[in-house]
């Protein structure tokens, strides 16, 4: 009888992968992005018979953190940025990763090995312009504060982030020096200061797909972006140029939800997604870098010449500092509110 | 006159059985509107009445630092915040740091003083990192003011001082710009701080605003609509409603589209000559109230109609022919008859207003932005979740007074009309 029961057990375990395909759920940021992530990541995948539900959501931690405090988790891989990567691991949100079964590590990006993360890409907050409306090219992060040398509204993204680096490159901080500057008292004052001077003359974006559209519609001269928005529009035939020193980039990290109900399959898929050869696919859907060193070997000139990680482009662009925005981040974001009503 | 109080007598005794046969009866027939009325108060009880108070509840509750530095909070008992902490505090701290269970406890701990004190997230989680730290206090202290000098500095230590409670009043008051200085005396915020004030404010005028132009743009339309014959009335109607069904989405994309520089309305207005440059339309006030005004408008026209449908044309006549000038008949007997209509709708319209988030995100610039914007931002950005349900309840306690205030307004009128 006992045996029996095993016997029954044992069957249905190895009846079960053929009866009920597997499946996880993966969340990412939606639009050109996620699609990039299709073709790159999805669809090869799912031939090794894991089916792949995409989920868009807007990066809210809260529904995570909601997740895993009532223990029921139905995300199973989810693209984050860097700020939350560290604070959701601090705070028990996320496994850890074991990146013995990611890859090795020395192929990586120092910045793609988190504790609780595994890079995605990396993408770049840059300054564009149309060239089909704008003649005069800056040359500078002033001049996205001289609105007499290149007239027209300023696009911005809504918030403190970026802004207030941007501000201290556009009156002289160099951009290595700008978080050193921006943690003093002093530092935040000046780059308010200076926001203050160009506030007349921001429009200001919220999602990622505005400011793209405002430069082609000539809303505004010039405009901070993310610079894959920026390639998908030259895609699909506009004549967008991007200003590259000042940029500030960043990665972007798989992580899994604590108690996320399949862990293994999880892992299976972000080594998956790691590989060189599905990153340099994905690299050539949309201008974000691989984090993965090997696959700049696959990826031609002209892709290359569009990636923030191409060594022209990194050149003189900074990291984004985690750390910085972790902590002064909440206390900045109400200081750009208040500045707002100003 | 005795047979009438006899009578009178035997009446009472009567009465007295009727009255209880009545009040019996009276009760079941409440009972059994009150079973049918169960399924839905127990819907309003889950889905209204216990999430509010369990928001009203995470306003004011400050669990973080009693349950994760019980010792430290103890060892600062009688200290005073102007002067550095003792090593036995330090020796608290590292002690407690060391009996947290799960690393989580320090990222809630960590969250939680940062939101007080921008930085003590990497200052506690560096501490929570190198343990263990082991020694005599004054060797404790020696080896954290190594690892971060920051550890010597008061605002760190009186943040754990002040949260030494369960409970605080600490998120309501910095949601009206106030706080608790070290000294534990209400101060209002630094300057550059001092944000909602202005944005509560600014929320109830965008609100004013749009239910104005709503009741400027509605009651005409609803006039024109109620005077049709019903056919006729019906059909337009439909086109009331047809964007009322649309996505909120879907409408605020088309006014982008319509009011971008280059767009229809900006072409149209140069195309006749009577603007030389585009207008800033989008962005910006303008563009978040037109679109406010074209969302909520329905809202607005639907209790008017339904008003307006129910004032009998023939009062208007009426006044006319016993001597009113056509506009003061149309002011002084029809308009005071629709007063439910303009009521009812000018309070859906500003109700709504009120919790606009979407609209005025997309299409507003950063200082038109309403409280919900910065609720949703505590809520999935900063994972600040006390300081959320207490701008929610801020949000929730002046719609009320507001409401208040309408009531007996609406009533006065309502007994005037």
């Amino acid at each position: 009888m006992k045996k029996s029961i095993i016997t029954i057990a044992m069957a249905s375990c190895l009846a079960l992968p053929a009866l009920a395909q597997q499946q996880i759920t993966v969340v990412n940021f939606g639009g050109a992005n996620a699609n990039a992530q299709k073709k790159a990541y999805y669809e090869p995948y799912e031939k090794t018979g894991t089916k792949i539900v995409a989920v868009e959501y807007n990066g809210e931690q809260a529904k995570i953190k909601a997740m895993v405090e009532t223990k029921k988790v139905t995300w199973d891989v989810v693209e984050v940025e860097a700020p939350d990567v560290q604070r959701g691991c601090d705070e028990g949100l996320f496994e850890k990763i074991d990146f013995s079964k990611i890859g090795p590590k020395a192929d990586f990006l120092p910045a793609a090995v988190k504790e609780c993360g595994v890079g995605v890409f990396v993408w770049s907050t840059v300054m564009a312009w149309n060239a089909d409306k704008v003649k005069t090219a800056p040359t500078s992060w002033a001049d996205f504060w001289d609105v007499k040398k290149i007239p027209g509204k300023r696009g911005m993204r809504k918030g403190a982030r970026y802004n207030l680096e941007f501000a201290l490159m556009a009156d002289g901080v160099k951009p290595a020096d700008v978080y050193k500057v921006l943690a003093t008292k002093d530092g935040a004052d000046r780059a308010f200061r200076k926001l203050t001077e160009l506030k007349p003359n921001i429009q200001w974006w919220e999602a990622g797909a505005q400011p793209a559209q405002f430069l082609v519609a000539g809303d505004v001269a010039l405009s901070t972006v993310y610079n894959g928005r920026i390639d998908a529009a030259n895609r699909e035939g506009r004549n967008l140029k991007i200003y590259w020193p000042g940029g500030i980039y960043d990665l972007d990290y798989w992580v899994i939800p604590k108690g996320a109900p399949n862990k293994d399959a999880s892992m299976k898929f972000i080594a998956f997604a790691s590989q060189p050869a599905t990153q340099a696919v994905y690299a050539q859907n949309i201008a974000y870098g691989p984090v993965n060193n090997q696959a700049l070997a696959k990826l031609d000139k002209k892709v290359l010449d569009d990636l923030p990680t191409s060594p022209a482009n990194a050149k003189e662009s900074i990291q984004m500092n985690v750390g910085f925005w972790a902590d002064q981040g909440e206390a900045l974001e109400k200081r750009f509110a208040a500045w707002a009503t100003q | 006159m005795s047979s009438i109080t006899s009578q009178g007598a035997l009446q009472g005794s009567g009465a007295t059985s009727l009255r209880l046969a009545l009040s019996r009866a009276d009760a079941r027939r409440k009972w059994r509107a009150f079973a049918l009325t169960m399924p839905l108060l127990v819907f309003l009880l889950l889905t209204l009445l216990i999430p509010i108070a369990a928001l009203l509840q995470r306003a004011v509750e400050n669990p973080e630092v009693v349950a994760a530095l019980p010792r430290t909070v103890q060892s600062l008992k009688g200290w005073n915040p102007e002067t550095a902490p003792a090593p036995a505090s330090y020796a608290a701290l590292v002690e407690d740091l060391g009996h947290l269970s799960d690393s989580a406890d320090a990222g809630a701990l960590a969250r939680r003083l940062n939101s007080e004190v921008a930085g003590a997230r990497s200052l506690v989680m560096g501490a929570y990192r190198a343990l263990p730290v082991t020694g005599s206090p004054e060797e404790i202290q020696a080896k954290l003011l190594q690892l971060d000098q920051r550890w010597g500095e008061q605002p760190f230590w009186q943040a754990i001082a002040k949260n030494s409670s369960r409970w605080t009043a600490d998120y309501l008051l910095a949601s009206v710009d106030l706080r608790r200085g070290s000294q534990g005396a209400v101060e209002r915020m630094p300057e550059d701080q001092r944000a909602f004030g202005t944005i509560l404010l600014r929320t109830f005028y965008i609100s004013f605003v749009v239910t104005l132009f709503c009741l400027v743009l509605a009651y005409p339309l609803a006039w024109w609509l109620a005077s049709l014959p019903a056919r006729k009335a019906n059909l337009l109607m439909i086109l009331v409603l047809v964007p009322f069904w649309t996505s909120i989405l879907v409408r605020v994309a088309a006014w982008i589209v319509l009011l971008q520089s280059e767009g229809l309305v900006n072409r149209g207005l140069m195309g006749i000559g009577l603007i030389d440059s585009p207008l800033p339309l989008l962005f910006n006030r303008a563009g978040v109230v037109i679109a406010m005004v074209h969302i909520l408008l329905p809202f607005m026209i639907l209790p008017l109609y339904s008003v307006m449908k129910n004032v009998p044309a023939t009062y208007i006549r009426a006044a006319v022919s016993l001597g009113s000038a056509p506009l003061s008949a149309f002011f002084r007997v029809y308009v005071p008859q629709t007063y439910p209509g303009i009521s009812a709708g000018a309070l859906l319209v500003f109700i709504l207003s009120i919790g606009y988030y979407v609209t005025p995100a997309l299409l507003g610039g950063a200082d038109d932005q309403m409280l919900s914007y910065y609720i949703a931002r505590y809520t999935n950005v900063e994972v600040n979740w006390g300081m959320a349900c207490a701008l929610g309840a801020v949000l929730l306690t002046a719609t009320m007074i507001l409401y208040g205030v309408y009531r007996r307004i609406g009533k006065a009128e309502l007994s005037l009309g």
